[in-house]
């Protein structure tokens, strides 16, 4: 007899895979949402308990139907994986409590099971992505994730339809970035003849000076960096955060962009190896200037929006670029301050996005010239923002200060006026974040509510988990341990020749 | 360059023809058409790929083996690539899908005169 436990590294993926097909059966409002939460609690729960059997026991590896690989296909729970399995079922789960009543005001209710069905196909490529050892794997899951995202955006189309046509957008582009991922897989199985993540990681040296590696380096960079909206290849993010539902907003916001972080960690530190990226390809030369153009462009970018799910669309393309220079400093403090900014900023972005949604709930609008007074007419939910622009911005006692400072002090090691240069542009994009803030801040509190209209508070069922984020911000921004823990150690783990 | 390359020369051609197209179209269905070459070029590096000169369809014929060992294809690529050419249909489908909705939403398919409205918006 098998243990379940055993099995534990497939479920997670499996789960939301199979109960798919029977989402999309399901009529009503409840039935859909019901299962897909419950679904989702279950990955987070296998996930949970996958991350500490590693951190008990070291790496699991499953072999898939029992061939070994390299010839079958393996998934691979490290610490990186593990971390980003129980983020990502985490934020899915937190955000599936707030779905229930947010999405019948946007979404038809004939199509609730098709949008759940969906929303769970995205929620399997994610946690896919991240469990499988195995490149040509992380494409099959890579493109479950994103078509069912384009069709997920695509369903904001009854609130605005230029939700369509960002859909459309999104999957020109995404797919532009799919392919060339696959492009590059394929260069990479041509010079090593295997597929599986581990392996060519270990013939990567014999063959790291080739002509076509280096072209598929340069593809699967390239291909990854599109997926992960690094300026300047961020124009779809904008369109798809601002027209689609909103919990599909907040889900986003908080895992795939994240997601595709992780796919650039993977490649650079455990695949290519620390060494050829770095001091073999110059990757930092590439990565760095893109990096701290795109985070002090779109703070800059992000003051001047009039929606304010815009606002913070942009607002996320500039903490993209705090997590890729992160990666760009290529030494392990550096590394270490991207996994905590990638745990931190999917916290706030998903409360922030999360109270968008209550505002959107009560006003039926997002623009900030509809949202004037809103401090007044839903007190809680906007102070809720209030708190997690606070985050955002990096005051202390909030994670973006975790974050921000371990960024600072992985710069600083780099030394000389090139360090203190790069801290200065730190703090001008954080200044900028206090400007885009306090412009909603402003219009909240300190404009007065339109004629007529009076106090409403959102519903607690869109309250609550909204707080939850918010609250669950500050207990991760005052105690670190989990996130600055487990970063440290998945950043030595990556650095240390693994 | 070496003729031996041929495919290969073809792939990046297709590759780029697909990826102009995407670019400079203005009109919906013809990017579609555009990003379906793309993907498709990348089928075809595929296939390439796993042809080795001389060798046969990777069929092993019971009796045959105990004389000379055949040389035979690579058959991974090629199994690959099926489910790549599966991603593409979805893919397509979902693309001109949403072009019908975007074609009944604003009367239009041309990205300029889409854009326009969408500013008037």
């Amino acid at each position: 007899m098998i243990s379940l436990s055993s099995q534990f590294p497939i479920l997670v993926a499996l789960a939301p895979l199979m109960a798919a097909p029977f989402c999309a059966l399901f009529r009503g409002n409840t039935l859909p949402w019901a299962m897909t939460t419950i679904i989702s609690a279950f990955s987070f729960y296998v996930s949970l308990s996958l991350l500490f059997s590693v951190v008990a026991s070291g790496p699991i590896s499953y072999e898939l139907g029992g061939w070994a690989p390299p010839w079958g296909i393996e998934y691979v729970v490290d610490p990186l994986s593990g971390f980003m399995l129980v983020l990502i079922s985490g934020i899915s789960t937190g955000v599936l409590l707030f779905a229930r009543d947010s999405i019948t005001k946007e979404v038809p209710a004939h199509q609730l099971g098709l949008f759940f069905a969906a929303y769970l196909l995205s929620l399997t490529g994610m946690l896919g992505i991240c469990i499988t050892g195995d490149a040509f794997n992380i494409f099959v899951f890579l493109e479950i994730m994103s078509l069912s995202s384009y069709a997920l955006i695509a369903m904001g189309e009854r609130t605005d339809r230029r939700a369509l046509t960002a859909a459309f957008q999104y999957l020109i582009i995404g797919t532009v970035g799919a392919t060339f991922y696959l492009t590059g897989v394929g260069l990479i199985y041509m010079m090593t003849g295997t597929l599986n993540i581990a392996d060519i990681a270990s013939r990567f040296p014999e063959i790291e000076g080739t002509r076509p590696i280096l072209a598929g380096v340069g593809f699967i960079i390239v291909g990854i960096c599109i997926k992960l909206a690094l300026f300047p290849m961020h124009v779809w993010l904008p369109n798809s955060y601002t027209y689609a539902p909103n919990i599909i907003t907040a889900f986003f916001a908080g895992t795939a962009t994240k997601v595709s972080v992780y796919l650039l960690i993977r490649f650079i530190f455990t695949v290519f190896g620390p060494n050829y990226s770095f001091a073999g390809l110059g990757l930092t030369d590439v990565l760095m200037p893109l990096a701290i153009l795109g985070f002090l462009s779109m703070s800059a970018v992000a003051i001047f929006q009039t929606n304010l799910k815009r606002l913070l669309a942009y607002s996320s393309v500039a903490q993209l670029g705090y997590m890729v220079l992160g990666i760009a400093l290529a030494s392990e403090a550096g590394l270490t301050a991207s996994v905590v900014h990638i745990f931190n900023h999917a916290v706030v972005k998903t409360g922030l996005f999360l109270s968008v949604g209550c505002m959107f709930y009560v006003v039926g609008s997002t623009y900030l010239k509809d949202l004037q007074g809103v401090g007044r007419r839903m007190p809680l939910t906007t102070f809720g923002f209030a708190l997690g622009g606070l985050g955002l911005i990096g005051v202390p006692l909030t994670p973006g200060f975790i974050s921000k400072w371990y960024l600072v002090v992985a710069v600083l090691e780099k030394g000389s006026y090139f360090g203190y240069a790069l801290v200065a542009a730190l703090m001008v994009s954080s200044l900028l974040a206090v400007i885009y803030i306090w412009r909603v801040v402003e219009v909240a509190y300190f404009r007065p509510p339109p004629e007529g209209t009076e106090t409403q508070e959102a519903p607690l069922s869109l309250l609550i988990p909204t707080w939850i984020f918010i609250l669950g911000s500050f207990y991760f921004g005052i105690e670190t341990s989990f996130n600055v823990g487990f970063a440290k150690t998945i950043a030595s783990f990556l650095m240390g020749g693994a | 360059m070496s003729f031996g390359f041929f495919n290969y020369w073809v792939f990046i051609i297709l590759l780029m023809i697909g990826l102009y197209t995407v670019m400079s179209r203005n009109n919906f269905v013809k990017k579609m058409i555009g990003l379906s070459l793309f993907q498709i070029s990348v089928f075809l590096f595929y296939i390439s790929m796993g042809k080795i000169s001389g060798g046969t369809a990777p069929i092993v014929i019971s009796g045959s083996l105990d004389t000379a060992e055949p040389i035979y294809s690579n058959p991974l690529p090629h199994v690959l690539i099926l489910t790549a050419i599966v991603v593409g249909i979805a893919t397509t489908a979902l693309g001109l899908s949403l072009v019908v909705r975007i074609k009944e939403s604003f009367g239009t398919i041309e990205e300029d005169d889409i854009l326009e409205m969408e500013d008037g918006a």
